[in-house]
């Protein structure tokens, strides 16, 4: 279910179907006037729809190459005026602070979910059923809908403009879903390395770091990029939380640059959204290459 | 049974390692749910007296929800919002695409699939301007449709936050979809098909029958993200025009933090915290005889 969203699926889903869509294939082009023919109106049919999806993106592209981009379809052009001058409109430091939080968020999120993970998965733990139903609740709950009370708190205790604090709420909000993922990942890991690192001596803590770690390396991984590219787009939760000028993250900062003049500049607008989307794109591409590599490991582990 | 009993024991190290993340939820989810049902109940304002010196109302938000009309107009347009943009067509579509992906040309699924998955990996932000420019008077959607000089955010707001949304989502049903058809055995099929049932009668009576639990936390997933959504409609249109695409998150952010109302705003989010438990549970009970199966 949940799983099937992560980043690995993609790239693993191309070989899989590749190989599925095979034996389909060749039985129902028994019923078949032609053969292939069926595949070709399949084909087209996909395109369009590709096409139709394709479209606002490549506004975005052509938008942010010409310097007298409108809301309409720009010709193509080559131009870095705009990215100039999204630079200017601050675009670097507000990267660097979406650096910041993402990173600070992910780091906690994920030190914090693969010990109680391993702990949920392994230990015995007073009470772990209804924790774990709990677990699975605030999964399913929108954080959205704690930022009063959360903002409140941070009032009181004096938290508010703070990057750090915003960005431990980010990280909490995605712990939920990674000790799940990561106790899920724990539980199909075999015991017999841990109990081998026991009786050699190994301590607690040695065993996590040296043994299991290692092994669930593809889950943490994926815990960790689904936690990045969630506190990268975070919106809401800076807006509120952090109003001081120089915190402001990329996703703020573009509403910022979007309102800011009255009159929005769509050119240097598009070059700022590609300035801000490249990173979670390249993370994007790099773990589905990794990840489909290590989940067939996974498997291999398992068998 | 030497082992099980060693088992049984509370190690130090369990509530050690437990402890960071217990921090964590306690502090940011449990507290502020508990925070959120009493501060619902009180006349809390962002500015102003009763800033610091607010006090218990009772019932008087709630009072104010039920008589209050834009709130009842808000609850309709999030509905609208799950099931137009959210069920139909992300799951309409991303099964379309799912569905054609198994037959296409191998270039062609692969192409396309990274097109749509590439607009679900873009920061939201990013996806609201791109529609915003689009919906303009001479943008590109406005063009096509054949009303260039409309801004069709003012027109037909909540269509274009609704197709905004679809284009960002599809991806999720698509590559969810797609692993559950991955699974559904060939013999199946191959059984309807010697007893010459047709595609669409194979699609209707086998396939999405066998993928339904899928479906199911697909949509229940999609809902779930859907009814909270905030960035998108708020970048795009901040709930205009006249409270046109307000949707709850969006009417709580307004009535929080731009009409100072932090009491009545948690109101809200209380409200629409009980409307995604009771689709929550509409949709579990739906999966209950799956669910039964598995045990």
């Amino acid at each position: 279910m949940t799983s099937t969203s992560l980043p690995g699926q993609v790239a693993g889903q191309d070989e899989n179907a590749a190989t599925a869509d095979r034996p389909g294939g060749s039985g129902s082009r028994l019923a078949d006037w032609r053969p292939g023919g069926r595949k070709l109106i399949v084909s087209a049919v996909m395109a369009v729809i590709g096409m139709a999806f394709l479209l606002p993106l490549v506004w975005l592209i052509l938008a942010a190459f010409n310097p007298h981009a409108t809301s309409g379809m720009s010709a193509p052009a080559f131009s870095f005026t705009n990215f100039r001058a999204a630079f200017q409109a601050g675009a670097g430091s507000a990267i660097a602070n979406s650096f910041y939080l993402a990173g600070v968020s992910t780091i906690v999120a994920t030190v914090v979910s693969t010990l109680a993970g391993y702990v949920l998965s392994r230990h015995y733990v007073p009470l772990k059923g209804p924790i774990l139903v709990i677990v699975i609740f605030l999964t399913g709950l929108p954080v959205t809908l704690l930022l009063i009370p959360i903002y409140q708190m941070f009032v009181k205790i004096n938290w508010l403009n703070s990057p750090f604090y915003t960005s431990l709420v980010l990280g909490a909000t995605s712990v939920p879903f990674a000790i799940w993922l990561l106790k899920n990942f724990i539980d199909q890991v075999p015991r017999d390395f841990e109990e081998a690192a026991a009786v050699e001596g190994s301590g607690q803590f040695q065993i996590l770091w040296r043994v299991v770690i290692p092994l669930i390396m593809p889950g943490i991984l994926v815990s960790a990029i689904l936690t990045f590219i969630n506190s990268w787009g975070a919106f809401l939760i800076p807006l509120v939380l952090d109003s001081s000028p120089g915190d402001t993250p990329g996703a703020v900062g573009i509403y910022e640059f979007i309102t800011a003049n009255g009159q929005v500049q769509f050119g240097p607008l598009a070059a700022y959204g590609i300035l801000f989307s490249v990173p979670v794109i390249i993370m994007y591409i790099i773990s589905s290459r990794w990840l489909s590599g290590g989940f067939s490991f996974a498997g291999g582990i398992k068998g | 049974m030497a082992n099980l009993r060693e088992r049984q024991r509370l190690r130090p190290s369990t509530l050690a390692w437990l402890t960071p993340a217990a921090a964590l939820l306690i502090g940011l989810f449990l507290v502020p749910i508990c925070y959120a049902i009493y501060l619902g109940f009180t006349n809390l304002e962002l500015l102003g007296p009763t800033a610091q010196n607010y006090s218990f109302t009772g019932l008087a938000n709630v009072q104010r929800m039920v008589h209050d009309p834009v709130f009842w107009s808000s609850v309709k347009l999030t509905l609208i919002f799950v099931v137009g943009s959210g069920i139909i067509a992300q799951t309409v579509l991303g099964l379309a695409l799912a569905l054609l992906g198994q037959r296409a040309h191998v270039t062609v699924r692969a192409s396309v699939g990274s097109v749509v998955v590439l607009a679900w990996v873009l920061p939201e932000i990013c996806v609201a301007f791109i529609w915003y420019a689009f919906s303009q008077a001479g943008g590109t959607l406005s063009v096509l449709s054949g009303h260039s000089n409309d801004d069709l955010l003012s027109t037909v707001p909540l269509l274009i936050v609704c197709v905004a949304n679809a284009w960002r989502g599809t991806a999720f049903s698509m590559l969810v979809l797609s692993a559950g058809l991955r699974n559904v055995p060939q013999e199946a099929d191959e059984a309807a098909q010697l007893e010459g049932a047709s595609y669409w009668k194979r699609l209707l009576r086998v396939t999405l029958p066998i993928i339904r639990p899928t479906l199911m936390i697909n949509m229940l997933l999609i809902t779930l993200g859907t009814i909270s959504d905030f960035t998108l409609i708020f970048a795009m249109t901040q709930g205009g025009p006249g409270n046109q695409t307000a949707i709850l998150p969006v009417y709580m952010y307004i009535e929080a933090f731009q009409f100072n109302a932090l009491g009545y705003g948690t109101t809200i989010a209380l409200a629409l915290m009980v409307i995604g438990a009771l689709l929550s549970v509409f949709y579990i009970r739906q999966l209950r005889p799956e669910l039964r199966r598995a045990s």
